[in-house]
């Protein structure tokens, strides 16, 4: 049997970085407000948060596939401005997969920041340290637990994407044919072999990351107070 | 699944298509590029005949390989001649005939196709999958004809289907697509039928089901013929 094309794997490998790279600038500053706003809009940016989760990603596909067509607002600037259009491209996967994995960073990040309360943020206040001294010096740390969890989370849904890179990819390699399309089409075309050689490596990597996630996790437990 | 729950899933799955070969109903999977003229054709049988007929649309790939895996259709109307002939050698087919010959055409999101598009300023090519779709492997030998495969490279998206590279072009994503006539808007560039190989297309019945069996007599009868070929589909 020969050796599988992991030029895949590796695009995943990178989407998925990319994408969690950028969920943590973005979903950071917006766990924290939710978790601790009292504005009445909260629940719905919350339930926002949340659709991916219940969406198919066929509709999320679809969606991007009309609002990144240089026909719609977003995609007319959009190329106009870069010179390509978004579908087809790593960087329209990188924004769909963001999107897509919204909640897996969002919701384990609003938790255990919700966990830390307001008691060590006041305290850290009445100890003179600036608003944004105490959220890196006293939350995030204390928030770390939430920040792995967000950060693992996001990073596997991403590799296991599939439905919206069908919908708005186009199976180009290098840039849009991620492993699961790869695997998909090999399966399509009967070729069981290279199917079962990438799903292998796949099932490898997902499951050696995740036992190394939580064994780390173990190892450093969060001392409180 | 143990041995048990093996049996009791596939005679689950025999129970439900001997109904529907009793009850004069049948599922018919059938490749994407003829999914809508497929449709088209039900009303008259099904008024003429009293049969009932369910189609899936997919790839013919993917619906070969679902065929190979056990999938539960009484019909397979394909987008090729080559996933029958497997099937039939496979002994998985009990009958087969040719019911249309799909045409490729070059359609442009903004109509006004032709044979110059192809040489313009375009940022992508919509086309089926080669791998997996008759119209993209149609699609694949038609610009190698032309010299253009390797110049193109970069700029040629795929859809899983044809029906999926027509969407790639009819939203604006990609700005011309090589696609089945039976789905391109007027304004089509009709590609020359020397610069792929025919897309003959060919159905098989996989079980016995009257319904199935009247379905694909009646796709060669002229009254559907003439509604395929008004489709978009060429004469046999």
């Amino acid at each position: 049997m020969s050796w599988p094309d992991l030029a895949p794997l590796w695009l995943s490998v990178q989407l998925a970085g990319v994408t969690t790279a950028l969920l943590l600038i973005i979903g950071t500053p917006l766990a924290w407000w939710l978790a601790t706003t009292r504005a009445r809009i909260r629940p719905f940016i919350e339930a926002i948060t949340a659709l991916p989760l219940v969406l198919p990603p066929t509709v999320l596909g679809f969606y991007f596939l009309i609002l990144f067509s240089p026909n719609s607002t977003l995609g007319g600037l959009w190329r106009d401005a870069i010179g390509a259009t978004l579908t087809f491209s790593f960087t329209g996967l990188v924004l769909a997969s963001a999107l897509y994995s919204l909640p897996f960073m969002v919701q384990p990040l609003q938790s255990a920041f919700e966990a830390v309360g307001r008691g060590p943020m006041e305290a850290a206040a009445t100890l003179r340290a600036g608003k944004l001294d105490a959220f890196i010096n006293v939350a995030m740390p204390m928030a770390r637990r939430g920040f792995l969890t967000g950060t693992v989370l996001s990073f596997a849904h991403t590799i296991g994407e599939f439905g919206v890179v069908l919908m708005v990819g186009g199976n180009i390699p290098g840039q849009t044919r991620v492993i699961s399309i790869a695997i998909y089409e090999q399966v399509e075309v009967l070729d069981y072999a290279q199917a079962h050689a990438l799903s292998a490596v796949l099932l490898t990597f997902s499951f050696t990351v995740l036992l190394l996630v939580y064994t780390l996790n173990r190892r450093a437990p969060v001392r409180v107070g | 699944m143990d041995r048990r729950q093996f049996l009791f899933a596939s005679s689950a799955s025999a129970a439900a298509w001997s109904v529907r070969a009793a009850t004069g109903s049948a599922l018919v999977a059938v490749a994407a590029n003829f999914a809508k003229t497929a449709e088209g054709l039900l009303p008259m049988f099904e008024a003429s005949t009293g049969y009932q007929i369910t189609l899936s649309s997919g790839s013919t790939g993917q619906l070969y390989g679902q065929i190979t895996n056990g999938a539960p259709y009484d019909a397979f109307l394909a987008g090729d001649q080559a996933r029958p002939a497997l099937l039939a050698q496979a002994g998985l087919s009990l009958n087969r005939l040719t019911y249309a010959r799909g045409l490729l055409v070059l359609m442009q999101a903004e109509g006004g196709a032709s044979e110059a598009s192809l040489q313009g300023d375009f940022n992508h090519l919509a086309i089926a999958n080669p791998a997996l779709a008759p119209y993209g492997l149609a699609a694949k030998q038609a610009l190698e004809k032309l010299g253009l495969w390797q110049a193109l490279e970069g700029r040629i998206v795929m859809g899983q289907n044809v029906g999926q590279a027509y969407a790639l072009v009819a939203s604006g994503n990609a700005e011309l697509g090589l696609v089945a006539r039976s789905y391109a808007p007027a304004g089509h560039w009709p590609v020359p039928e020397a610069y792929y190989a025919p897309i003959l297309q060919d159905a098989v019945l996989l079980r016995e089901n009257p319904a199935a069996a009247a379905f694909l007599e009646y796709l060669n009868t002229e009254a559907a013929q003439a509604t395929i070929r008004a489709a978009g589909y060429g004469a046999l």
